[in-house]
């Protein structure tokens, strides 16, 4: 990545999550992610494009070791989280470094809107006291711009929400563990546009405090929120750069025509 | 254009026939269960009073003498209501924890090998006659503690429980959306705590109606009964004695010409308290669905 634009910022940001020679399979022989090479750079958004199949949420789930949960997966390379390979380290030490938001809202369904929020701290028996609680569920819920709309219903069950609010609800219960890394699979695409517009937004605004890698099928979606841009293609990556760059003037041929609706 | 019509109204009258028939016929299934119902209740009515729940079985000289006299039966099944209630109980606390992790591994290893396994032999459990299953735990259980016991028909009504408990717990789970499981190993839960934190709370009501229509199951068992609980004619809180149970009495009752004023009155009761469990169980269902 020799862009102009890398060099121009002001103050070059810390690289939080680098993937080196990255290669993921399911089967034997056939690989789903192909030597990826990519630094995330620290309080930015990044969104991993290309079309369905492409691997772009492999190699998002490989950096929390979701993609572990298929028992036949082999993974070489190194992902390192602030520099520590994940790959080495207790997954379930990773995951509560590294929160997830998946493309259907998940809450669940048995806790309130308030327990939903604190679900990380309790599920992994993390103590804390009722004034912390409070404080995190308040934090976390203005972080997502949802404490207004539910502060008064907050012993409520979660799936009384609407699909946008339970939405912003798994993105607050990710963000209550305060993760080095917020990665988002397709996060918008079960919802209506004012809803994705909504999360959109606050994703602006979360940029300021967290990470965020985000898998998108919606290219105007990358366009219109990520600071850089990866295009994935049969499990490679074909480009990576800022998203400025990568829509006005990508350097590969297949970006390009990927951009252009030729295929996908 | 006449043939058209023509065309229409028989298709009309087809199909107006194969409609009546298949509500006459859906009528004609619910029949036998009003007529139990309303046969039972005729019978048995009479019996049911205070008395009824809370005295133990009178013996035969003196329900002879009552009705002779015109009088109701004295006396009533506390020994078999305390008797079943104390052997489903221990049924219960057997069959639900086992059934449960049997059921989690299923649903959640449903492919492998081992769980086929288990799965055929759950099968093949619910298909044992449970005359058989009374026999084997005679073998088991009565035998070596020599003599027939509450504790041993507990553990047979277990048996007839288990496969039950197994397979709606692995069709509740199965049900749940994979994204719950998701969820919680995503926040950095172990695979446990997602189980028993996040996947069974959200199971609760499925396997709540499991135990429910198992429990109302096993409650009307009466053949393995006869070869490990025995039978008592006084309410027995020891678990280790011989014990009465509800369909037991209702056999009892059978066998003794002057307590066949009882039988019907036994049988109403058993049927109220396992229509009244299904109707829980249906209702609990519905209201617990995710």
């Amino acid at each position: 990545m020799e862009n102009m634009q890398d060099t121009k910022q002001d103050s070059p940001k810390h690289c939080i999550l680098e993937f080196k020679d990255v290669s993921i399979s399911y089967t034997e022989g056939k690989w789903a992610v192909k030597n990826v090479n990519a630094a995330i750079k620290e309080k930015s958004i990044t969104a991993i494009m290309g079309p369905s199949g492409c691997g772009k949420s492999t190699l998002l789930r490989s950096v929390n070791r979701m993609h572990e949960l298929y028992p036949e997966i082999k993974t070489t390379g190194q992902i390192l989280l602030d520099g520590k390979d994940v790959l080495q380290m207790n997954a379930m030490e990773v995951r509560r470094k590294a929160g997830m938001v998946f493309q259907r809202p998940n809450p669940f369904p048995t806790m309130s809107i308030y327990e939903n929020v604190l679900a990380g701290y309790k599920l992994n028996g993390i103590k804390v006291s009722r004034s912390q609680k409070d404080e995190i569920v308040q934090k976390s819920l203005q972080d997502v711009g949802l404490w207004e709309e539910v502060k008064d219903s907050l012993m409520k069950r979660g799936s009384f929400l609407s699909g946008g609010q339970q939405q912003r609800l798994c993105i607050a219960r990710a963000v209550a563990l305060r993760p080095r890394i917020l990665l988002m699979d397709e996060p918008t695409s079960a919802l209506d546009p004012i809803a994705t517009r909504k999360i959109e937004d606050m994703l602006l605004e979360l940029k300021k405090e967290f990470t965020i890698l985000i898998v998108t099928h919606n290219m105007s979606q990358a366009a219109r929120i990520s600071d850089d841009s990866m295009f994935m293609y049969l499990g490679e990556l074909v480009e990576f750069s800022d998203t400025q760059t990568i829509f006005t003037n990508p350097r590969d041929k297949r970006t390009e025509e990927y951009l252009s609706g030729q295929f996908g | 254009m006449e043939t058209n019509t023509r065309v229409k109204k028989s298709r009309w009258i087809k199909d107006r026939v194969f409609f009546g028939a298949v509500c006459v016929l859906s009528g004609f299934t619910a029949i036998p269960l009003v007529l139990i119902i309303w046969e039972v209740l005729r019978k048995g009515y009479r019996q049911l009073n205070w008395s009824f729940f809370t005295e133990e079985a009178p013996n035969s000289l003196e329900a002879m003498m009552a009705v002779n006299a015109g009088d109701l039966i004295p006396g009533g099944v506390a020994n078999g209501l305390v008797g079943s209630l104390l052997m489903v109980l221990m049924a219960v606390v057997i069959a639900v924890p086992i059934g449960i992790l049997a059921g989690i591994r299923l649903s959640e290893h449903p492919e492998s090998k081992f769980s086929g396994m288990v799965r055929s032999v759950a099968e093949l459990l619910q298909g044992t006659p449970s005359i058989v299953i009374g026999l084997i735990i005679y073998g088991w259980v009565v035998k070596p503690l020599g003599s027939y016991s509450g504790f041993a028909g507990g553990i047979a009504l277990a048996m007839l429980m288990l496969p039950l408990i197994i397979r709606s717990t692995e069709e509740t789970l199965k049900m749940l959306p994979g994204s719950l499981k998701e969820a919680g190993l995503a926040l950095g839960a172990s695979y446990s705590t997602v189980i028993l934190r996040v996947l069974l709370p959200s199971a609760f009501g499925g396997l709540f109606t499991g135990i429910l229509l198992a429990v109302s199951r096993v409650l009307g068992e009466t053949a393995p009964l006869m070869l490990t609980a025995l039978g008592a004619s006084a309410i027995e809180w020891n678990v280790f004695e011989p014990m009465s149970a509800l369909p037991l009495q209702i056999w009892e009752f059978y066998n003794d010409p002057n307590l066949a004023g009882l039988i019907w009155s036994t049988s109403l009761f058993l049927l109220l308290l396992i229509l009244t469990l299904n109707l829980l169980a249906k209702r609990i269902a519905r209201k617990w669905k995710i």
